[in-house]
């Protein structure tokens, strides 16, 4: 199809928590990108970074701080922020510069160190501010989450022994990957016994915030044939769209959703919206995809992003996972990278890492964590602000 | 508890009645309700007024979804010593179309709630100051 473009090379700094200059994270993904890609420094004409907004000024023109980084050699640059979408969001900008004929080959890179605990708001009396609000009222990041698996509980029967099953599932196979933070095989007895945290959540449901950088090298497919790597997987479909009015899920930071009240209006779930694009775009259907990488913020938001992304019918994903569906080996492998569950999220790398580990599987490549014949893979995220995005991988 | 004053935590959010409302508004063109109040501008994309009027929201809905807090939130949250997990509930509005999130009463935890269950909404203190008893909206089951 003439809107697809090559992915030439990945990379990806190991997960972690060192607090170091993210800039250093993001130049060994990149390097590690260009020589998989097999593709020199100096040949790359973009460089299209993903924003971290907690590195000061040099996050806020990511772009430009890895081209300087790398070596300044006249690339033009663009920095991407779309919250959890921001590596999406930098590789279409790379995509659009592509399929205008305007630069062959790109670099997409993003980023991050993370402070730990609470990423708390601004102090003083600012109730303008929907950040502050929440926090004054009690209501933090966890408590979102858990609100979806208490709602997938009392609707469709889900059980804390399912969102265990998510952990155990991608720990086990995560152990394999060695950038992962969290390698160890943790057990249901293990999750039973961390704190809960906002109930039905416990600690080991959760994901942790995360050191980390990656890296994909994307070209033109008339470049990839060139240097003989026309078969490479390529990017079918990206979709960033936002919102539809009126929201029907509460998304943080708000304290209420949307209201649906006016003629005409009805309210849509987002993260059920995100990939229709994509499938369109790619011109496939759920039942083409062999693999998917989703944002498992919780375990019980693995669930919800199978049925998003129509793998399941809606309140089925349990049934799924219980039968061994989604692990490794199964009818459709869910996030056999380990997941955000032995990541931690790193928010400008996360996606980029998503198409990383799509990447590697659809070459053959990701040794005891393949998926046999993978040939299409698809990727979920959602973030703050309306961002979020699905990307399609195929070979 | 003490003799103070009562005062709304956060001011004009809502009504200090005994059965009291959440204050939004509503557009005067298309009828969409916004909570926090909206007199800006019209989110609804087919909507273009800048007309609103405040209105008083339900004060009854039905639980969209519930959990709890175990651990004690960051600033501005105002901890009580020791720190007490407290109930959380999203509570969707019929009229209004929309869903609003709060604590839950002290004594009603988790499993005491369900979705569907009916809920309304009640005043109760958030924190103390030196000079008055900071109050907000707090959901609590309808007594039947």
């Amino acid at each position: 199809m003439s809107n697809e473009i090559a992915i030439l090379g990945a990379g990806m700094h190991p997960w972690g928590k060192w607090g170091h200059n993210f800039v250093q994270y993001g130049v060994a993904a990149a390097r590690e990108a260009l020589t998989d890609a097999g593709v020199p420094w100096r040949d790359v004409q973009f460089v299209s970074g993903g924003a971290t907004m907690r590195c000061g000024y040099p996050g806020y023109v990511a772009g430009a701080t890895f081209a300087q980084a790398l070596g300044w050699q006249g690339a033009e640059v663009n920095t991407s922020y779309a919250a959890c979408a921001s590596g999406s969001q930098a590789l279409a900008a790379a995509r659009n510069k592509i399929l205008a004929g305007e630069c062959e080959v790109a670099l997409v890179v993003g980023a991050d160190t993370t402070p730990k605990g609470f990423l708390a708001p601004a102090k003083g009396y600012r109730p303008e501010d929907p950040d502050w609000v929440r926090f004054y009222l009690g209501i933090t990041n966890p408590t979102y989450f858990a609100l979806y698996a208490r709602r997938r509980m009392d609707l469709y029967g889900d059980t804390l022994d399912d969102f265990a099953a998510v952990k155990v599932k991608n720990s086990r196979v995560g152990s394999k990957n060695p950038r992962a933070r969290y390698r160890k095989c943790f057990t249901a007895e293990d999750v039973a016994a961390s704190a809960m945290v906002a109930d039905p959540l416990r600690l080991m449901d959760i994901c942790a915030t995360s050191d980390g950088g990656a890296a994909l090298i994307v070209s033109s497919m008339e470049y990839a044939r060139k240097i003989g790597k026309g078969d490479a997987p390529r990017v079918s479909a990206i979709s960033t769209v936002t919102p539809t009015f009126a929201s029907s899920v509460v998304e943080m930071p708000d304290i209420a959703t949307d209201s649906a009240a006016a003629d005409g209006i009805e309210a849509h779930a987002f993260r059920s919206t995100l990939p229709l694009k994509a499938y369109e775009e790619a011109g496939i259907g759920p039942e083409d995809v062999d693999l998917a990488e989703v944002y498992d913020l919780s375990t019980a938001l693995e669930l919800d992003w199978i049925e998003d992304l129509r793998l399941a019918p809606r309140g089925e994903a349990a049934a799924l996972l219980r039968n061994g569906d989604t692990a490794l080996g199964g009818k459709i492998p869910v996030n056999v990278s380990g997941g955000l569950a032995c990541f931690g999220e790193a928010v400008p790398a996360q996606a980029l890492a998503q198409i990383c580990e799509l990447t590697w599987q659809l070459r053959g490549q990701a040794g005891d964590r393949q998926v046999e014949g993978a040939k299409v893979g698809i990727t979920a995220n959602q973030g703050l602000f309306g961002h979020g995005s699905s990307v399609i991988i195929s070979r | 508890m003490s003799e103070k004053p009562l005062a709304p935590a956060i001011e004009g959010w809502h009504t200090m009645a005994a059965k009291p409302h959440l204050i939004g508004t509503q557009c005067a063109a298309c009828g969409t309700y916004f909570f926090p109040k909206q007199t800006l501008y019209c989110k609804n994309p087919g909507c273009d007024s800048t007309d609103f009027n405040e209105v008083e929201l339900s004060r009854t809905g039905q639980v969209w979804s519930y959990t709890n807090a175990c651990y004690q939130p960051p600033e501005p949250f105002v901890a009580p010593e020791p720190f007490e997990p407290y109930t959380i509930a999203g509570v969707q509005l019929e009229k209004e179309q929309m869903v609003v999130l709060g604590q839950v009463i002290k004594g009603v935890s988790v499993d005491d709630l369900k979705v569907g269950m009916t809920m309304e909404l009640v005043l109760d203190a958030l924190h103390e100051t030196e000079d008055d008893i900071k109050v907000t909206w707090k959901w609590q089951p309808l007594a039947s």
